[in-house]
């Protein structure tokens, strides 16, 4: 029997006149693809539950009384689909009309604007009068979160944000209220989202179809330190967003653009730009030190800390584990602090005319720099502004520059050289390979310790692996997306020995990225493709540099012989290392 | 029942008697009895709904099985001393036959109860709905014993699959298949539920059911769980029901105290146990996966199928659903056997079916048929045609799913099939007399809002769709409609039908597509002439000579 099964039974079926044979199980809307039919869809994701529900997937099967939608369907033996006779073309056409009716159609104001499914849906379609005029719900902005702004007009209540909250991001804060016409998306009890469970990572903002979340923008605040002649602005751009970038401007995913991004920051105007990367090293610096101490006197295992949607989500969900948590600033603020004490007093500016801007793929950037934890002794954040990597591409666009006819430019001394270990901190893994490479060699002190952690790396599934670092065995674990996340957390909950856990809260890491450049019409978001190519690039410019442990960057060896001090030491202490607390939701004690 | 009283007057306690207020005339009864010390030979006794709301409060004479009817608190005293004391029959308060004006006393002679034929409805209006020894009295929970001493779970959903019996909610789905599917189903849990979130407006058998003879739901949800292997049960019920949901509890305590529910049922290996789940009322928890969602917490929306409850119901698990009405069929299915009920109601549609007569019709209330009677036979032999010498216009069946039967198709018989053909559907039995007062546009308005308001909200046909089609008519009824209005309406409501998530949107066009289709010409003098022929709607010329 077990032999049977591994061959799969094939169906028979016809589409569009079309005879063929897939796996049973498959669906109408999987069996077209695999002829080269991409049904129009909305609510359908492959990586969250089906839904069913927006019906414009459509299409119509012989002797059946109604249409199926094709993306919860199987195909059964001898089926007849057509998926574009007149009948189906006029009621997909009528339900995408009805969506847009109910949707303010103010496209030429909207962020969105290009880049909507349901825009294209309605091109697609061929929505070219509007038959079914009516009144349309109005529902005030939410304009006043930190991360991510709601804009429940434009939703289409597709259910996708919902599903990414819960299913990938096990945060379960979305849901649908409010019953026929009425029916909104929101937080329990209508909380706004920084007053709700909300971990600001963003993810609805990537899953939604139209701009019914958006993150907060802070481009405006940008454009105008850009023009403050008082002001001396400074940039930083993440890993990630150097192999993310060029896909806003038609590239493949995963195309480096570092040079063309470093040079498009510089035609912005802005005096410095430096490396999140060299951020990354350093906080690998501090944190194997924090590591080595921790193993001595525990509590272990230690959590990383650079991701801020999984910081809010451990503060939210299991505030009992935040001793875990490495006191570590993230890479960002690491950069962010020292462009206002280390360059500042190099350069000799003060440090409040200073304006530090951050380039991430990331949402919860926004909220992490206006913690409280992250504002500077002079009154001041350390961090003005954060830019996702979409509102940057659209600054590159509304300033007018040539992306493709930039040069390639090099990022800034003293905080823009990096190794290896740095530039893959942007991927799922990566900030635990890179920890690994440096603390193999200060536990062992040999410098021949392996370079690649292959067991550490893969996107898609929770990791965990016994490293051997000469005579010592360390248990590590690594999880992208929440969800996954919380099943490393059951575990350690239980009591299961870990070392070391990185956790990133969105698919792929930061690869992944709430900010991230929305797909290509056509395209799924969060596409894994899309997330391995983005992740793999970052793999091949690390092979590409000449220094892989991040301990071995001249940069930092510079900085904490000229600067800090020791590694943990009393000065990197105070600069760089950061505290957490329980976050409750408003009402919650 | 004590059984040493030489009479015994019933008083009907159902919901609609109650509120025109006959447990104050239970009470003066009781007092007048009393007071000429017969209370102790005479027993009045609150029974279920007798069916006839529409005369409440109403009460039965028994043995005589006279019927008294519109009862007033002092009319109590005047039965008493005439009726119990003196053996007279009080006229006065007694059913005058329409046509003659002829008093006809006796409950078996008039045409309202003459017309039924009660399976469904056996013991309502007959017993005390709180006192299992009643129901016992009536032959109740002799198929659970026979079910459990003498049969398998196969053998029990191969009779009630052989009876034809099918699901009363209205879909009419057969029974024992769906039995058969979910035993055969693998899990190492499964559940049985009754729905009884009736919803459709006007529609009130579920409640009538549950309230007058709430053992006969348990004993047939129990037979169902030992059919399909469940051994828990859950009523979901919705919370407007207190009465219902009361005497349901009531019951259920009662029947575990009598060893009818929970281990070991009757000495066999059978345990089974009951819980109530209160709906807080959306219309869309009438449809099973909703409903599965509701008890488990969750919204209640449908989900998209397969896979079926049958497989993966209640908490993953294969779960049976069945209507109330469909369950109080079971036990007498399972009694007296498959073919005693095949040989009543048509071949397709074997046994009664049970109909909330309401609207223009002069005897409104709760009637019971076998199936393959037809509307004729139902609005104007039982329910005594229209009042006030109107003529009438349409039947509207199966609530705001259903469709409206015009006038001339009265003699439509009433089973799954026909009804669907004539562009209605059987529904859970909402039955509503529409006469020439009545506008069929306006109808139709008020049902397509209803179901906007009744939405999930999680389809866009049935979320956007009924929201424009409930726009065009308010443009028609304020006289801004047009021709092309029409062809829109129809568009949508061919949408919704075919595209859909679950049946209540595929459903909710349907008053617009009958009536557009049956009553067209009232449509096109809304919009051409912009004259509405009854005068009901207030934006419109009316049709209607001045009086």
């Amino acid at each position: 029997m077990s032999e049977m099964k591994s061959v799969p039974e094939l169906v028979n079926l016809t589409i569009d006149g079309r005879r063929i044979a897939v796996p049973k199980g498959t669906t109408i809307m999987e069996a077209a693809e695999s002829i080269g039919i991409r049904i129009p869809r909305l609510c359908y994701h492959p990586d969250l539950s089906l839904m069913g529900s927006c019906r414009v997937c459509i299409v119509d099967v012989k002797d059946m009384g109604q249409y199926m939608a094709s993306c919860a369907s199987a195909v059964w033996e001898n089926m007849e689909v057509e998926t574009n006779s007149p009948q189906i073309r006029q009621a997909r056409r009528d339900i995408v009309e009805l969506l847009i009716e109910n949707h303010p159609m103010d496209c030429q104001t909207c962020e969105r604007d290009g880049w909507c499914e349901l825009q294209n849906l309605a091109l697609q379609m061929g929505v070219r009068e509007r038959l079914f005029r009516g009144q349309r719900k109005r529902i005030p902005i939410e304009a006043d979160g930190r991360s991510v702004i709601r804009v429940s007009e434009k939703c289409v209540l597709c259910g996708r944000c919902v599903r990414v909250c819960a299913e990938i991001q096990g945060v379960y804060n979305l849901g649908r209220q409010g019953r026929g016409f009425n029916t909104i998306v929101t937080p329990a009890h209508q909380a706004k989202m920084d007053d709700s469970v909300c971990i600001q990572c963003g993810q609805c903002i990537n899953v939604c179809p139209t701009a019914a979340f958006i993150e907060k923008p802070h481009t405006d605040r940008v454009w105008r330190a850009l023009s403050d002649p008082d002001l001396h602005v400074v940039v930083q751009t993440a890993p990630s967003i150097r192999s993310a970038l060029g896909e806003g401007f038609g590239l493949p995913p995963g195309t480096p653009v570092t040079g063309k991004m470093v040079s498009a920051l510089r035609a912005l105007g802005f005096h410095k730009v430096f490396n999140t990367d060299f951020g990354a090293d350093l906080t690998i610096m501090e944190e194997v030190r924090e590591f080595a101490h921790r193993m001595e006197h525990g509590p272990l295992p230690m959590f990383t800390s650079c991701s801020p949607g999984w910081v809010n989500f451990l503060e939210k969900f299991y505030p009992g584990l935040i001793p875990h948590m490495s006191s570590a600033r993230s890479p960002m603020s690491m950069v962010s602090v020292l462009s206002k004490t280390y360059y500042a007093q190099q350069a000799g500016i003060d440090p409040k005319k200073i304006f530090m801007v951050a380039v991430m793929p990331c949402v919860a950037k926004k909220f992490e720099a206006g913690r409280p934890e992250h504002q500077a002794p002079f009154g001041m954040p350390w961090t003005d502004a954060v830019l996702t990597t979409r509102e940057f591409v659209w600054m590159i666009k509304s300033y007018g520059i040539d992306f493709a006819r930039l040069p390639e430019g090099e990022f800034d001394e003293p905080l823009g050289d990096s190794t290896g270990g740095g530039d893959i901190f942007g991927y799922t893994g990566g900030v635990m390979e890179a920890s690994l490479r440096t603390y193999a060699e200060i536990l062992t002190g040999k410098t021949d310790q392996r370079i690649d952690y292959p067991e550490v790396r893969g996107v898609h599934e929770v990791r965990e692996a016994d490293v051997k670092i000469g005579d010592k065995t360390v248990h590590v674990g690594v999880a992208n997306g929440l969800a996954n996340a919380k099943q490393l957390l059951e575990k350690i909950t239980r009591g299961e020995p870990f070392h070391v856990i990185e956790i990133m809260a969105c698919p792929g890491g930061c690869s992944g990225g709430g900010g991230q450049p929305y797909p290509p019409y056509g395209k799924k978001v969060l596409d894994h493709e899309t997330l391995d190519r983005r992740g793999k690039a970052l793999h091949d410019i690390d092979e590409g540099k000449r220094y892989l442990r991040p301990h071995d960057n001249t940069a930092i060896k510079k900085l904490y012989d000229t600067y800090l001090g020791q590694p943990g030491g009393p000065k990197a202490h105070e600069l760089l290392h950061t505290t957490y607390g329980a976050q409750r939701p408003r009402g919650i004690k | 029942m004590d059984i040493k009283a030489r009479s015994h007057i019933l008083v009907c306690a159902g919901a609609g008697c109650v509120a025109s207020g006959s447990l104050e005339v239970s009470a003066a009864l009781q007092s007048a009895l009393e007071a000429k010390g017969l209370d102790k030979e005479v027993q009045v006794i609150e029974t279920g709904c007798l069916g006839p709301c529409a005369a409440g409060p109403v009460a039965v004479v028994y043995p005589d099985g006279v019927f008294y009817q519109n009862l007033k608190p002092e009319d109590a005293a005047v039965i008493v001393e005439e009726h119990i004391l003196k053996g007279r029959i009080v006229e006065r308060l007694v059913h005058k036959e329409h046509a003659t004006s002829q008093a006809v006393p006796a409950l078996n002679q008039i045409d309202f109860f003459k017309g039924q034929e009660r399976i469904v409805l056996r013991n309502c209006g007959v017993i005390d709905p709180l006192k299992i020894d009643d129901y016992i009295a009536r032959d109740g929970y002799q198929a659970l014993a026979k079910v459990l001493t003498e049969m398998t779970p196969e053998q029990v959903t191969d009779t009630v699959k052989k009876s034809g019996l099918r699901g009363r909610g209205g879909a009419g789905f057969p029974t024992g298949l769906k039995w058969e599917f979910t035993r055969k189903a693998q899990g190492e849990r499964k559940y049985v539920l009754c729905n009884a979130d009736e919803g459709d407006p006007g529609a009130f058998m579920d409640r009538d059911m549950l309230e007058s003879d709430p053992f006969a739901v348990i004993e047939g949800i129990t037979l169902g769980g030992f059919a399909i292997g469940a051994h828990q049960g859950f009523f979901y019920i919705r919370a407007e029901y207190p009465m219902a949901i009361k005497r349901v509890q009531t019951a259920i305590n009662l029947a575990r105290k009598a060893g009818l529910l929970g281990e070991n049922i009757l000495g066999s290996a059978f345990s089974f146990d009951l819980e109530i789940r209160l709906g807080a009322g959306a219309f869309v928890c009438g449809e099973e996966t909703s409903l599965i969602n509701s008890i488990q917490g969750e919204r209640g929306e449908p989900r998209i199928r397969p896979p079926y409850p049958t497989q993966e119901g209640l908490w993953g698990h294969p779960t049976v659903i069945n209507n109330v009405e469909t369950l109080a069929n079971v036990p007498a299915v399972l009694f007296y056997g498959a073919d005693w009920f095949r040989q009543i109601g048509t071949a397709k549609s074997g046994g009664t079916k049970v109909f909330a007569l309401a609207g223009k019709v002069r005897h409104t209330g709760l009637v019971e048929v076998p199936m393959g009677s037809t509307l004729r036979e139902i609005i104007f032999n039982i329910g005594g045609g229209v009042p006030g010498n109107k003529q009438l216009k349409a039947v509207q069946t199966g609530g705001p799913a259903g469709g409206c039967i015009p006038a001339d198709a009265i003699d439509t018989v009433v089973d799954y099939e026909t009804l669907t053909k004539a562009g209605s559907i059987m529904g859970s039995g909402g039955m509503i007399v529409m006469d020439e007062d009545d506008c069929m546009v306006d109808i139709a308005r008020y049902y397509i809002g209803f179901n906007q308001d009744e939405s999930c909200g999680k389809c866009t046909p049935c979320r956007e769709g009924t929201m424009r089609m409930l726009e065009i008519f308010d443009r028609i009824v304020g006289g801004e409609g047009t021709l092309e209005d029409l062809n829109l309406l129809e568009r949508l409501g061919n949408l919704l039908k075919k595209a859909a998530l679950c049946g209540l949107g595929r459903a909710a066009p349907n008053p617009v597509l009958s009536t557009l289709k049956n009553f067209r010409k009232e449509y096109e003098a809304h919009v051409i002439d912009k004259v509405c022929p009854t005068g009901k709607c207030p934006g419109l010329k009316s049709g209607k000579s001045n009086p």
